[in-house]
């Protein structure tokens, strides 16, 4: 159906859009940017900012662009002294709510009330300060900051559109309204799955991932600690982009050079890993389908902390359903502090593993009680988020532009195209289809035969076919769309062998942990540079990964043999996770 | 300087005045869910700008609880600090010299007792209890949720038939509702801050009234699931009519002649004209319900057999027998009850009150139901008995008013003592006691007092006693539901604990009450029916709410829905209540501030699309 549309005219510019186009949208559509701070299109039109009022021929009273829609005829000013006084007045006034330390603020350069602010030209603040204080838990992964919340709502809409799991509400009322954790809970209590995506909607600093640069320069400059370095599949894809760095020069090469720069010991490759959690979970899969009816279906990957999380918390009965293969990550640490110090000889507790994510909760999994298989100590000491590496490199003072492509360090430095897509929604999917239709038949299939898996979409299913067995697998990324997989399995609806989550829209590439850009959803982009860096790696599957094969030959014998098992599995049923309040 | 001179109010007084006024409006649409220990410290620093400064515990306590309760909002108090507020508070309330002072910290008294949960939690965790779960007012006081903005938005853009099919989604009697619907909604409507309440209820009228015969919509894939609906007034029939959206095959029980419960035997037709309670219950058993009529429980079937021939049970037989005003003489000839009286007309056979001198007791809308139908049954004189004054009887003031008009005579402060018969036992006169009013109870009403002065002989041939309604549990009792102080113990949900697919609600669980609390349980009840059947069926409506209107709303006062004349209508069992015309109809529905889209509504709460 064609849609009607619309003639009016903003600033001057004679303007056709479709009908039901709100004022906002119209005017950008012809360049005009009307300034917002609480808009997030699709998901936060509340008008609660104020600072998209436009001035309306005809219509009294300032008009905010975002959530009314455009008429035939209309003549709208945005930028009108009324217009400007109000807009003005209105930032002001948020500004003394505002803690403006901005120097030593997290989002300092990337803070949209800062932007606005200087936008309009701001030089004194005619009102009285009156800054909230904060109560919050410091050490978790996720930290809010009430002074600078400007209470746009975005964090409650995302928690609750996208990822289903309602964390954020509306607190107080009145002068004091504000936004906390839900039914009166600390986050600590919370069924929070630490996805981050609140993080990156937030338009300035009220929400952040804790800050664990310190500890790591700590690391590097103590010379009694061996540093080593992973670096996920999907921090390729993203690290360059707040350094100013066109993606096809921050290649992970270029990042592995500024990591030795800062003086880690050892720079790895999580692909590494994840080639290695493959062979575990591929076999897993493998053994479970000949063991039918010992185990509950379908079989869910366990590589997402986030995802183990909400499950744990909003389907605590299906946990005997994940993977138990540790995630890439842990498998890792796991490797680094047992087999790697042996080979170099290494005390492992001399060893700090740090990892470079893209992700929030991967501070948390980190943590787990029971993650320390290799020597008794944490697997994985300290994580990184994109966020947090490349403001390292700042600390640094490196000119990334000028830096050389390094190659990882070796043993645990080689991946294979399959690991890359770990990144990406339907990447791991994917490389377990590849391995395991070589571990059943014995011949590599083409390596896009399971594509069909890849793409934006939230809720993907396909069916394969290996030696004639029909594979029913499903990949969900995102936790609103995971939660309608998860309903409707359980209504019996639809019924699987094998499913991929990953609780970030886009997987991680779109995680919690990535650098933050206003207004703009960077997962597919991102996607995108892994499958092609997937596309030009000479090994594509999980089970030729050279340093894989050799520390099975080496050291661990065979997946899901007796060492795999301890190393590189674990217990989800281990750890207590707060469950989802009643009632919801 | 003159002797005397006369009082004349100064420019800036009168400001002030109207201020006052614009308070008044404003604390009338205060939207519920706000922080009550916010609104403690409000109303104190309003309190304390009246002190005139005398005093001590006025002029300087006062500020003092200001600061406290500012502590405890500001997350610097500690428990002591509530202690303090109290010790503050009840000095200030034993010493202050003048009600100024004195009422003034009885308030925060109040408030510390009355919600201290809320001053804990402030203290403990530095936020509070409440919750803006549906911020939109009228929306909010609508025990049913209808789209209200919606369907105001849509009579504005003379889409009728779309209005009714909105209100259908959560209100299958949206003519009855039109006509006597008590309109909780309208007690908070933001428009009050301006002028004074939409008239919602007259809004609704007029699209009904404009929308001739709307279809229900279709109904879903049959589930196969039988459930029975015990009685066949509105909260039997919207539950009825939502299961049987969902697809479930409904049977009503219903133990009179016609279906509609109190509508029809409880509401007289000059409120509600029986076409028009025909028309809502006749798209109720469009959609399939079936109806067993003449069929009381317990009696002609019994619950346990309904328990097994269906997969689920609703009760709702609403609260259909007189309640005893205890006093002697109770048996006469010529004393009955209202349901009694209310029941016959509604089977179209009404008592003969020619020239009879009729009283009633009681000061309810049921009371005036029966006064205003003594009128029209040709009665001579009729008085209304009441212990308390006009303006604590708990009927609507327009029921009261309408009355008076008809030439109804209320005899307030007066309690009913014994009734007078002649040697046949025929009513001859009500004797009542003075009263004097006493001090306010918790209901905010004065107690009525006995008054030191003679008993007063009211003549009456008829006396009609509407002093409250029962309900008649023994089938059920007998059965195991279990009954709580004369009422059935259903939860919120409409289920019953320990009797697995029986579900209760309407006036038999929460006694008598109002037709639209009927419908919200009958919804309720349906809704979770549905999820004990096993189901998840979401009730739904596909139509597009009209944008609102960007500009200002310019002053415009409140449209009242016209009257017939009161000496006309008397004589007669017409409507006596009149739509709007179009003209008004357009002019009410434009002063909808549209809470749906302007406010809190458009982020949270707001327009719920399905249930």
């Amino acid at each position: 159906m064609v849609k009607e549309m619309i003639h009016l005219t903003i600033d001057g510019v004679a303007v056709e859009v479709p009908k039901d186009t709100t004022i906002l949208e119209a005017a950008r559509s012809v360049g005009i940017a009307v300034p917002s701070l609480c808009y997030l299109k699709d998901l936060n039109q509340i008008a609660a900012c104020r600072v998209c009022v436009v001035e309306i021929e005809g219509i009294q009273k300032l008009v905010a662009s975002c959530n009314n829609k455009v008429w035939e005829g209309m003549v709208v000013h945005t930028n009108s002294p009324r217009v400007r006084e109000a807009r003005r007045v209105n930032v002001e006034l948020l500004l003394t709510q505002h803690n403006c330390d901005c120097p030593y603020c997290i989002r300092s350069g990337n803070c949209e009330l800062q932007k606005l602010a200087n936008h309009l030209g701001l030089s004194h603040l005619a009102f009285h300060k009156d800054v909230p204080k904060t109560r919050w838990d410091m050490h978790f992964p996720l930290i809010r900051d009430a002074s600078k919340c400007i209470k746009c709502m975005r964090c409650v809409q995302v928690c609750d559109k996208v990822q289903s799991l309602n964390i954020w509400d509306v607190s107080n009322t009145g002068s004091r309204t504000t936004v906390d954790v839900s039914h009166g809970r600390t986050i600590g209590e919370a069924d929070c799955a630490l996805c981050g995506q609140c993080i990156t909607h937030c338009p300035v600093g009220a929400l952040q991932a804790r800050n664990d640069t310190l500890p790591a320069f700590d690391y590097l400059n103590d010379p009694g600690i061996v540093t080593v370095v992973q670096i996920a599949p999907a921090v390729r894809a993203a690290w360059g982009e707040s350094l100013g760095l066109p993606r096809e020069q921050a290649t992970v090469n270029r990042l592995v050079a500024a990591l030795r720069r800062m003086g880690f010991d050892y720079i790895f490759d999580t692909n590494f890993s994840a080639d290695l959690t493959i062979m575990e979970e591929g076999s897993e899969f493998l053994h479970r389908l000949s063991h039918k009816e010992d185990y509950a279906w379908p079989m869910f990957t366990s590589c997402c902390p986030g995802w183990v999380r909400f499950m744990k918390s909003q389907y605590p009965d299906m946990v005997k359903n994940l993977s138990t293969a540790k995630s890439p990550q842990q498998m890792f640490g796991a490797v680094a502090k047992s087999y790697f110090a042996k080979t170099m000889g290494i005390d492992p507790h001399k060893i700090r593993c740090v990892s470079i994510m893209p992700c929030v909760a991967k501070k948390q999994e980190a943590a787990i009680p029971v993650m320390n298989n290799a020597c008794g100590d944490p697997d994985v000491d300290l994580v990184l988020t994109t966020r947090e590496i490349d403001r390292m490199i700042r600390a640094e003072h490196m000119d990334v532009t000028c830096l050389p492509e390094e190659p990882f360090d070796s043993p645990l430095g080689t991946g294979t195209g399959a690991g890359v897509i770990f990144g990406a929604t339907g990447g791991v999917m994917e490389a377990a289809l590849r391995s395991a239709y070589y571990l059943v038949t014995g011949s590599n299939p083409p390596a896009d035969s399971f594509s069909q898996v890849r793409g934006m979409e939230g809720w993907k299913e396909a069916v394969f076919e290996i030696q004639g067995n029909p594979i029913r697998v499903a990949v969900a990324s995102g936790l609103g769309n995971t939660r309608r997989l998860m309903e409707a399995i359980r209504a019996g609806k639809v019924s699987y062998d094998f499913v991929e989550i990953m609780a970030c829209p886009g997987g991680c590439a779109g995680g919690g942990g990535q650098p933050i850009h206003e207004g703009q959803e960077l997962a597919g982009v991102r996607g995108q540079v892994l499958y092609g860096l997937d596309k030009v790696n000479n090994l594509r599957y999980s089970h030729e990964n050279p340093s894989v094969q050799k520390l099975y030959r080496d050291y661990l014998g065979e997946p899901l043999g007796h060492l795999s098992h301890e190393l590189l599995h674990t217990d989800h049923e281990a750890w207590e996770m707060p469950q989802r309040p009643k009632g919801k | 300087m003159s002797r005397l001179e006369f009082y004349s109010t100064s420019g800036s007084q009168a400001v002030v005045e109207s201020l006052y006024r614009d308070l008044e409006h404003r604390i009338v649409a205060s939207p519920p869910g706000l922080c009550p220990v916010d609104l403690a410290a409000a109303f104190l620093k309003m309190c304390h700008a009246q002190t005139c400064g005398k005093c001590v515990p006025c002029r300087i306590g006062l500020r003092q609880l200001e600061l406290l309760i500012e502590d405890v909002l500001e997350g610097r108090a500690t428990m002591e600090t509530l202690t303090m507020i109290e010790r503050t508070a009840q000095v200030i309330s034993d010493s202050a010299d003048c009600a100024i002072g004195y009422e003034a910290a009885n308030m925060v008294l109040k408030g510390i007792k009355g919600f201290r949960d809320d001053y804990v939690s402030h203290v403990k965790t530095g936020r509070c209890l409440c919750n803006l779960d549906q911020p939109v007012p009228c929306v909010a006081q609508c025990p049913a949720g209808v789209d209200i903005p919606g369907y105001i938005a849509l009579v504005g853009s003379g889409r009728y038939a779309d209005a009714v099919r909105l209100i259908r989604k959560d209100n299958p009697f949206p003519g009855v509702c039109g006509l006597v619907c008590e309109h909780p909604c309208e007690s908070r409507c933001r428009r009050n801050m301006m002028e004074g309440a939409v008239n919602i209820r007259g809004l609704k009228r007029y699209a009904v009234d404009h929308a001739g015969i709307v279809p229900p919509p279709q109904c879903g894939e049959p589930t196969g699931k039988k459930v029975a609906v015990i009685g066949g007034g509105p909260s039997g029939l919207s539950a009825a009519f939502y299961l049987s959206l969902m697809g479930h095959k409904v049977t009503v029980y219903e133990a009179r002649k016609q279906l509609g419960g109190m509508l029809r035997y409880g509401i007289p037709s000059y409120r509600l004209p029986r076409q028009e309670l025909q028309k809502d219950i006749d798209a109720i058993l469009a959609t399939g319900v079936e109806v067993v009529m003449n069929t009381t429980i317990g009696k002609d079937i019994s619950l346990a057999q309904l328990n097994r021939d269906y997969d689920a049970v609703y009760i709702s037989i609403g609260a259909h027998t007189d309640k005893k005003v205890g006093i002697p003489g109770e048996d006469s000839r010529g004393v009955i009850s209202a349901v009694e009286m209310l029941r016959a007309m509604g089977d179209n056979t009404p008592p003969d009150f020619t020239g009879k001198k009729v009283a009633v007791i009681g000061g309810g809308n049921v009371a005036m139901d029966c006064c205003r139908s003594a009128v029209r049954l040709g009665a001579e004189v009729v008085n209304v008995v009441y212990r308390r004054r006009q303006q604590d009887m708990t009927a609507l003031p327009e029921e009261v008013e309408g009355a008076l008009a008809e030439g109804v005579e209320l005899l307030t402060m007066m309690a009913p003592m014994s009734i007078e018969a002649d040697e046949n036992e025929n009513v001859t006169a009500l004797w009542v006691q003075p009263q004097r009013v006493g001090g306010i109870d918790r209901a905010g009403r004065p107690t009525p007092e006995t008054a030191k002065e003679e008993q007063v002989r009211v003549e009456a041939d008829v006396i009609i006693i509407a002093i409250g309604q029962s309900i008649e549990l023994k089938a059920f009792e007998e059965y195991g539901v279990p009954i709580h102080r004369g009422t059935i113990a259903a939860l919120s949900s409409g289920d019953i604990e320990n009797n697995a697919g029986i579900f209760a609600g309407g006036d038999c669980v929460t006694g008598p009450a109002t037709v639209i609390k009927a419908i919200a349980a009958g919804k309720v009840a349906a809704a979770n029916i549905d999820e004990y059947l096993g189901y998840q069926h979401e009730i739904t409506v596909d139509i597009e709410i009209p944008a609102p209107y960007l500009g200002k709303r310019p002053s415009c006062g409140r449209s009242e829905l016209p009257m017939e004349k009161a000496q006309e209508r008397k004589g007669n069992f017409q409507c006596i209540e009149c739509g709007f015309t179009d003209e008004v109809a357009n002019q009410e529905s434009k002063r909808c501030l549209r809470c749906d889209h302007f406010g809190y509504g458009v982020f949270k709460g707001g327009r719920q699309t399905k249930w």
